[in-house]
């Protein structure tokens, strides 16, 4: 099933919530002026990303991390290039590199691709269920909670946030899967916030009694809220307006009469 | 002669009316008329400026009436006045157009503060080649694992019949609920 737009309407925190929470594997592609982004996905962790052609290759990653020098690829045969574990491996074997350099400088590399991801507001997207994209390179799998955080604290748009989030009156509850929690690193701010969160008390109460604007509030809430830590609660009942009685669910009507329109629509 | 009403809603061009009128037994009354703006009519032709009106006659006691609501927010004064007394209701969303899933949202909430009756959420369009899948409309829409969130094609009759009865079993769960 398709899963296409355009960051307009769908931004990047939003897509990768969307795949942190249905557990995704596959490449979300984003083609833009910037350019084109690459992201694969492994059961709702990032697994590897690059933006344009070339950039996610092992041997790009580390000369620009200047982990090893361009001679240094020289000596290898280039279908030793072609793959990247291979070459990793060949790396190492060399003592050119550790491991742990390899894995790091790739981790920033996807960091670097994933918030640059998030400074694009316009991009037409497209998820795909394969991993074609991740042929010959090294996955290295990365829990999107934080970078999904890290997006929210990154976002400028005060405009979104309105939008995202256009009623302050709404409690907040915690998430009904609290390990989630322990495996993100949460500014003072965002544990203030957190330590608020009860189910019953509302974005706004929060926002007063931690003395916070409106924006802050809105950005922390926003993130917590799209890193999937916590859940908008049900908005309070509004007192009905004069002339709409508040009617509790199918009051006033009786169970035969649902039962009739079941059985006619089930005969139909 | 006892009647009862369920209400369609949704974002413009969701497919309120094509739901109605592909399970109601009348012409779908609508009043409609040709749209003012060309960024609707790019969209389509034709769209609802008042509400579309279903019947269906269950037996000579019963009948069941569906309001479309218009879905432009121009027309949301309408909204409060269709709720009343409804049964229940069924959100329209074209999961083809994630630039339309926040204004569903934005309406669900509205009309849940209208009435607290249950409600189903249509991931309509499912027709369609660039159609979201409905497990991915309920993280976009932010919906928790309760409520229902349905595939729909809304021009077949079955698909229709499926969303209806979905909402019905979800009226009377909470009817029995509250009995106990
Ligand atoms: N392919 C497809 N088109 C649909 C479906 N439902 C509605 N449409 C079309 O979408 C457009 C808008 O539908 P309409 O019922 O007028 O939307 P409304 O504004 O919500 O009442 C019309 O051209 C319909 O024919 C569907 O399930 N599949
Ligand atoms: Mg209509």
């Amino acid at each position: 099933m398709a899963l296409k737009g355009n960051l307009r309407d769908f931004n990047t925190t939003q897509l990768l919530n969307l795949i942190h929470l249905a557990r995704k594997t596959g490449t979300l592609t984003v083609e833009s002026r910037n350019g084109t982004a690459r992201l694969c996905f492994k059961d709702g962790k990032l697994i590897y990303a690059a933006l344009d052609r070339q950039d996610g290759r092992l041997a790009d990653v580390l000369i620009r991390a200047g982990k090893i020098r361009p001679e240094q690829l020289k000596a290898f045969d280039l279908t030793h290039l072609q793959d990247d574990k291979v070459l990793g491996l060949k790396l190492i074997e060399a003592g050119y590199v550790t491991q742990q350099d390899i894995l790091n400088s790739l981790r920033a590399q996807m960091l670097d691709v994933v918030y640059r991801l998030f400074s694009w507001n316009e991009g037409v997207f497209r998820f795909e269920p394969d991993l074609q994209a991740l042929q010959n390179r090294i996955p290295v799998p990365m829990d999107l909670e934080n970078i999904i955080m890290e997006g929210a604290r990154r976002l400028r748009e005060v405009e979104r946030l309105k939008e995202e989030l256009p009623d302050l009156d709404i409690p907040v509850r915690l998430t009904s899967r609290p390990e989630a929690i322990r495996k993100v690193q949460l500014s003072t701010e965002e544990w203030r916030v957190i330590s608020q969160v009860n189910g019953r008390n509302t974005i706004e109460q929060i926002m007063r009694r931690l003395n916070m604007d409106e924006i802050q509030i809105r950005r922390i809430i926003y993130g917590l809220l799209q890193a999937g830590l916590i859940e908008l609660g049900a908005p309070p009942p509004a007192t009905p307006p004069p002339g709409v009685p508040a009617r509790g669910p199918g009051s006033g009507v009786s169970r035969s009469v649902v039962e009739k329109l079941i059985n006619y629509f089930r005969r139909l | 002669m006892q009647a009862v009403k369920i209400v369609v809603t949704g974002p413009f061009a969701s497919g309120k009316t094509q739901f109605i009128r592909t399970i109601s037994e009348i012409e779908v009354v609508s009043t409609e008329r040709r749209i003012s703006t060309a960024a609707e009519r790019a969209i389509k032709d034709q769209t609802t400026v008042a509400m579309d009106f279903g019947r269906i006659t269950i037996d000579k006691d019963l009948v069941l009436y569906l309001f479309g609501t218009p879905g432009q927010r121009r027309f949301d004064f309408m909204w409060e006045i269709l709720a009343e007394g409804m049964l229940g209701f069924i959100v329209m969303v074209d999961s083809t157009r994630p630039e339309t899933f926040r204004e569903a949202r934005n309406i669900l909430d509205t009309f849940r503060r209208y009435a607290q009756t249950p409600f189903v959420v249509a991931a309509n369009k499912q027709d369609l080649e660039d159609a979201w899948d409905p497990e991915d409309l309920r993280i976009a829409l932010r919906l928790d694992g309760r409520v229902k969130v349905l595939p729909c094609v809304a021009t077949r009759r079955d698909s229709v019949k499926t969303v209806v009865l979905e909402l019905l079993y979800s009226i009377l769960e909470e009817l029995s609920a509250s009995q106990r």
